[in-house]
């Protein structure tokens, strides 16, 4: 069935995977294009698809009109400790899941399924409480704290599938030679699946830098927001500068799309990995 | 289900049975303490986390849905029973905003199963760029709910729009759309914005599981002369049903607690004509009625619990009629 393709069969799908890149890419396009056009040129008829002179002009106020470098700061500073430390965190308990047979062991991913599927937002009001308690309120470390909690369920389950493609008969070998378990997990394990951690540690990453109502419940003042919290405090005002607007989510889409492109095939087997059993 | 134990055969041998197994088996079983206690430890730091601030707020929120708690008023935190709920089940805009969660959902899955699989099919035949295609529509996966719903606002924007201007370039509509200014339009503006996000992960899902089916079954059907039509109807999918039953599940559930998109695109707006559930719920949150909101969140949960077991015991029918 694969092995066959009439002409027409194959001009339709041409047309249709071609039609849906485009579709897939213009919004994309349509935001780049219009944070590089001048703010007169955004706001005016006809619309221009191309512009007709390159303008930074958009960037340039974002930085001067809003603390924008500082969100940029905070948002790097969260996402990094959030992803590592919860990248290491599931490392172990992935280790855990994939090696050891143990009574409450499906308890336990349940306990973390069942993570994904309850809405967070049930939890939002509580937690503010509980971060007002431990004084974690409007600090980027209690952020990372929050994020790393919410990292782990899924990192957990994705890094788990990598550990279970590596024979078990490698660490045997070196606790043989008299590793500790630990030490054997990250000397020999770790350098083998660094692929799937990476990605891991990508996913983390993109998941922290994209999170927004945690950090808008838990970050007020300016010096301490992230840049979806600022971003959303845009849109909120009554006149939007799509301008700066466009300028900002250009600057936000292109480090974690950059990232993705390395990690999109690891990702999508973390993803596709219990699809594939069938 | 036996179609499995033959394909495991090509792989690597299944007895690995030998020296170090039985070695390490009996090592296991000797240290038994110790062993739960690295189990223990290894777990330790993930399940402190998760505990402390998911299943912590989670729980004790779910107790608030039976209190009056009002941020603005602290002082009265008392015990209502099933108050909250009463006034949610009381509230008009309540069945309102249930039947946009249920549109929402429904008008957003299906076109996006529908195109994913359409792509996962065309895209199963190998093509010279067909890394660097599915590396570019898997792209929308980057950006995040809310920054796809800024992006699309700003395409549907009823004066500078490029939504309007295409339909106006095309002759479809020539006189602009006020798109999220009108509750029915705004509806379809975030539907719309909801399926492209989503095509990609049906398409990769589907993908994913079609490149499990042996290619022997394949070639059996083609000798038998089976049609195109009929190996899709016949074998793609009874073969892959369960993924596609569970992926959906798993979309619903998660389309249904997704509330980013519509937040940037219309708040809710205009007139709260376009809340789902959770949106609302945050609204709730962002007043400071955690007690009404927690109630919801409860409601959600129960809907969505209520609507998996009827979904799994469905699926799981059709599947004993089939076979």
């Amino acid at each position: 069935m694969i092995n066959r393709e009439t002409m027409p069969a194959r001009l339709v799908r041409i047309l249709f995977l071609g039609l849906w890149l485009v579709i897939t890419i213009f919004p994309l396009y349509w935001i780049v294009i219009t944070s590089f056009k001048a703010p007169g040129a955004i706001f005016s008829f006809p619309l221009t698809y191309w512009p007709t002179e390159f303008s930074f002009i958009n960037y340039t106020t974002l930085f001067e009109k809003s603390r924008f470098a500082t969100y940029v700061v905070n948002s790097l500073l969260v996402s990094t400790l959030a992803a590592t430390i919860a990248t290491l965190i599931s490392m172990l308990a992935a280790y855990v899941l994939a090696r050891f047979e143990f009574r409450s062991k499906t308890a336990v991913l349940m306990a973390f399924l069942v993570t994904q599927m309850i809405p967070a937002f049930i939890a939002l009001g509580p937690l503010y409480l509980l971060m007002v308690q431990l004084k974690l309120v409007d600090n980027r470390f209690g952020l990372v704290l929050v994020y790393i909690a919410l990292c782990i369920p899924f990192c957990t389950v994705m890094l788990r599938g990598f550990f279970a493609n590596i024979p078990d008969a490698l660490e045997e070998a070196a606790m043989i030679d008299g590793c500790s378990r630990l030490s054997a997990l990250f000397r020999v394990i770790v350098p083998v699946m660094k692929p799937g951690i990476v990605a891991a540690f990508i996913f983390n990453f993109v998941n922290c830098w994209n999170e927004l109502f945690l950090s808008v419940t838990l970050m007020n003042k300016d010096e301490n927001k992230t840049i979806p919290t600022a971003l959303n405090g845009f849109i909120s005002s009554f006149t939007i500068d799509w301008g700066s607007m466009s300028a900002a989510a250009v600057l936000t889409i292109l480090p974690t799309m950059i990232l993705f492109a390395f990690a999109s095939r690891y990702i999508v087997q973390g993803l596709t990995a219990g699809a594939v059993k069938g | 289900m036996f179609r499995h134990i033959s394909t495991n055969v090509k792989g690597r041998p299944s007895t690995r049975v030998g020296a170090p197994e039985a070695l390490s088996r009996s090592r296991r079983r000797q240290f038994t303490i110790r062993r739960g206690l690295a189990i223990l430890a290894f777990l330790l730091p993930a399940a402190i986390f998760v505990g402390v601030f998911t299943y912590y707020p989670m729980i004790a929120g779910s107790q608030m849905a039976f209190r009056n708690w009002n941020l603005n008023n602290l002082t009265d935190t008392s015990w209502v029973g099933f108050g909250n709920f009463r006034k949610i089940f009381a509230d008009p805009n309540f069945y309102v905003i249930l039947w946009n969660s249920v549109v929402w959902v429904v008008a957003s899955i299906v076109p996006q199963f529908i195109l994913g699989f359409a792509i996962a099919l065309w895209l199963r035949r190998n093509f010279r760029f067909r890394g660097v295609y599915q590396a570019l529509i898997f792209f929308p996966w980057a950006i995040s709910g809310f920054l796809i719903g800024i992006l699309f606002r700003w395409m549907f924007n009823g004066e500078f729009g490029v939504i309007n201007d295409l339909l106006a370039k095309t002759g479809i509509s020539e006189t602009p759309i006020p798109w999220l200014a009108d509750p029915t339009t705004a509806m379809v503006a975030v539907v719309v914005a909801n399926i492209w996000y989503g095509v990609t992960f049906f398409a990769i899902m589907i993908l994913a599981a079609l490149q499990s089916v042996p290619e022997d079954v394949y070639e059996a059907a083609a000798l038998d002369g089976s049609g195109k039509v009929r190996t899709l109807f016949a074998i793609t999918i009874p073969y892959i049903s369960t993924t596609l039953g569970l992926t959906v599940l798993l979309r619903v559930i998660w389309i249904f607690n997704f509330p980013d998109i519509i937040w940037a695109m219309t708040g809710g707006g205009p007139a709260n004509q376009t809340h789902i559930i959770t949106t609302w719920m945050i609204t709730i949150t962002q007043r400071g009625d955690y007690g009404q909101a927690s109630a919801l969140g409860l409601i959600v949960v129960a809907l969505l619990l209520i609507f998996s077991a009827f979904y799994l015991m469905a699926i799981r029918q059709k599947k004993e009629v089939t076979s």
